[in-house]
């Protein structure tokens, strides 16, 4: 049933360790020779002493441990687990590229630096903004550049009074979280049963103390913002500004540019839409695009062009700017990761991205239903995700969302986002990007029947899955509880 | 089906109340809340002297789902939160109206126009949400 090679848990690698073995092809360069005696190390490093075989064979079956978008269909919800084309890996890794040191002097880096503009030129034509920074070094801190710059333009109109940050309850949870470490007092607003932001709710929230609103579009329930005209006039009639969260901007890339929507401000998950491999731990990339009212305070550096050659921007610049959010600009390989993906794909490309992932989630979904599965919001059309409830199946079976999900990975398949958003009762979020093929988002719909039907026979089953990966049910409760994270050498 | 004990007032966001001997007022989430948020891995509960307007965030609970705030339901002076759950979140899913309570409180007066409802307003809004 799953295509799981390893069965047993692997050992850690220190507990393979044996003193005196050794792996040559990890060896350092001999360099050792040339530093004075007095500053070698004279104890052993706590490091694991293992054979080359056995360091090669370690990290391979880990790596058969793993699910991964190179292995398995990755449908997790509100996180485009896409394909990242190896090409994009291959051209940021190009020796000049890596050669390159990050303080070498501006004329010696023309090649990377004429790169990076063209990227900041391409996000500002696919989100219709007027500036870019890829400074933010991941989403959380693109998220933070964006309303420390809606600060930094009322301050600069000696508003002092506005803040307050609009969120409505379908926002992801960093919003909130964003707006409180820029100093903000958070502001939600409810969604209603369609989906949509509740715009009276909006109107009773909206103030001389909105500083702006937080709005993901699509939202985290898989549908498209249809007011979104009506929230932007509300909103900036108020003498408030917008932040696009730009969570879920492949359901849209180059269809609807959020500038067009009348955002002041988006940040960019590079590592999510423009293929880094992500939901590792980073590096990522939180680009942020604004509008004509905040381009005095775009962080620094950026490249800019004077005439054929490229140079650094930086405070005397930009003497309004926010500042610097890191030693250099951003996480240089993921940036060029991005600038070769949309170079590949082009403009045309773009649109395709949107088109198909948005194809891909609607034909899931009305496949799932026609297997009589239910969708929380079945009078909307999906975007590039959706959500299906499994209260009846919960109800009626006793098999919850979190069975299903465990099930799944017996199946081979990555569970879907579950549990989230939290408005929606057992659910899962499920968004299989622009590419997967037919038969794949087909065999996932199997997948799920099948469970159902062995939910409906034997449900003591699917409620302990899964059973054919090396770890099997954990309690996650107890794990939450009592964390078991560092590895201590027996005896220390 | 949830419990919902009749001499305690509810709210929509499913805290309850319970008015005690001496007037004060003890604090919790409902049995329906407990149920949907799973086993409860961590609880932040407020501490005596502190300030609470109806309406203010004036406790924490997460499960391995989700984290939540509770929201106190009149304004008031918090005189205890409930020390125990620091080291057993659990009672709240065994005994949400018992040793599960998660702060008590002497009421200001400050209702905050939030609506309270009886037990039996409050088992058809649960029932409503399904």
């Amino acid at each position: 049933m799953s295509n799981t090679i390893v069965k047993q848990p692997e050992p850690l690698i220190f507990e393979l360790s044996r003193s005196g073995r050794a792996a040559t092809a990890q060896y350092p360069p001999a360099a050792t020779a040339e530093i004075p005696a007095q500053f070698r190390r004279r104890s052993r490093p706590a490091l694991p002493e293992v054979s080359e075989l056995q360091a090669v064979r370690h990290y391979t079956r880990l790596s058969q441990m793993n699910f991964s978008i190179d292995t398995q269909f990755y449908p997790l919800g509100s996180c485009t687990m896409k394909y990242n084309p190896k090409a994009c890996n291959s051209l940021a890794m190009l020796p000049e590229f890596l050669g390159r040191h990050p303080l070498s002097p501006a004329s010696t880096g023309q090649g990377f630096m004429a790169c990076m503009f063209e990227l900041q030129e391409m996000l500002k034509a696919v989100t219709g903004m007027a500036g870019v920074s890829l400074t933010p070094m991941a989403g959380a801190q693109g998220e933070f550049t964006g309303v420390a710059m809606i600060r930094a333009y009322h301050r600069a109109r000696g508003d002092l009074a506005r803040n307050e940050i609009i969120v409505p309850d379908a926002a992801h949870g960093t919003n909130p979280a964003t707006a409180t470490m820029c100093g903000m007092k958070i502001r939600e607003i409810a969604t209603l049963p369609d989906g949509d932001v509740d715009l009276a709710a909006l109107d009773a929230v909206l103030s001389s103390a909105t500083a702006g609103i937080m709005l993901t579009n699509p939202c985290t329930l898989g549908v498209f913002e249809r007011r979104i005209v009506e929230v932007e006039r509300r909103v900036h009639a108020a003498g408030g500004l917008l932040y696009y969260d730009g969570a879920n901007l492949n359901a849209i890339l180059g269809k609807v540019l959020p500038g067009v929507m009348g955002f002041d401000v988006i940040h960019m998950n590079l590592h999510k839409t423009f293929s880094t491999p992500h939901g590792g731990g980073g590096p990522g990339s939180g680009a942020v695009g604004v509008g004509k009212r905040l381009l005095p305070y775009l962080p620094v550096p950026i490249v800019g062009r004077d005439g054929e050659r490229y140079r650094w921007l930086d405070e005397r610049d930009l003497p309004e700017s926010i500042g610097r959010l890191s030693g250099f600009m951003g996480n240089a390989g993921v940036l060029l990761r991005a600038y070769v993906y949309m170079r590949i794909l082009g403009a045309d490309g773009m649109e395709r991205v949107a088109e198909f992932s948005t194809l891909n989630a609607n034909y899931l979904m009305t496949r799932l239903r026609e297997a009589g599965f239910d969708a929380a919001y079945p009078g909307r059309r999906a975007s590039h995700e959706f959500i299906i409830t499994l209260r009846r199946q919960a109800h009626e079976l006793g098999v919850n969302t979190m069975d299903f999900a465990k099930r799944l990975l017996d199946y081979g398949y990555h569970a879907p986002t579950t549990y989230f958003p939290l408005l929606v009762p057992e659910c899962l979020l499920i968004e299989p990007t622009e590419t997967e093929t037919r038969e794949e988002l087909d065999g996932f719909v199997d997948a799920m029947t099948a469970i159902r039907h062995e939910a409906e026979t034997d449900a003591a089953m699917v409620k302990s899955a899964p059973h054919t990966l090396p770890v099997r049910r954990l309690d996650d409760v107890r794990a939450a509880k009592q964390l078991d994270v560092a590895w201590k050498p027996a005896g220390a | 089906m949830s419990k919902i004990p009749g001499d305690l007032r509810y709210t929509k966001s499913h805290e309850w109340l319970r008015t005690l001997p001496d007037g004060s007022i003890e604090i919790g989430i409902s049995d329906h809340a407990q149920a949907a948020l799973g086993d409860l891995v961590f609880v932040e509960v407020p501490e005596a002297g502190r300030t609470l307007s109806a309406g203010d965030a004036c406790a924490v609970v997460e499960s391995v789902k989700a984290a939540s705030d509770v929201y106190s339901p009149v304004g008031g002076e918090v005189i205890a939160g409930n020390d125990q759950l620091a080291t057993k979140p659990e009672l709240i899913n065994a005994d949400p109206y018992g040793q599960g309570w998660i702060l008590r409180m002497r009421p200001t007066g400050d209702r905050g126009g939030a609506e309270l409802l009886d037990a039996t307003a409050y088992a058809a809004e649960v029932a409503a949400a399904g």
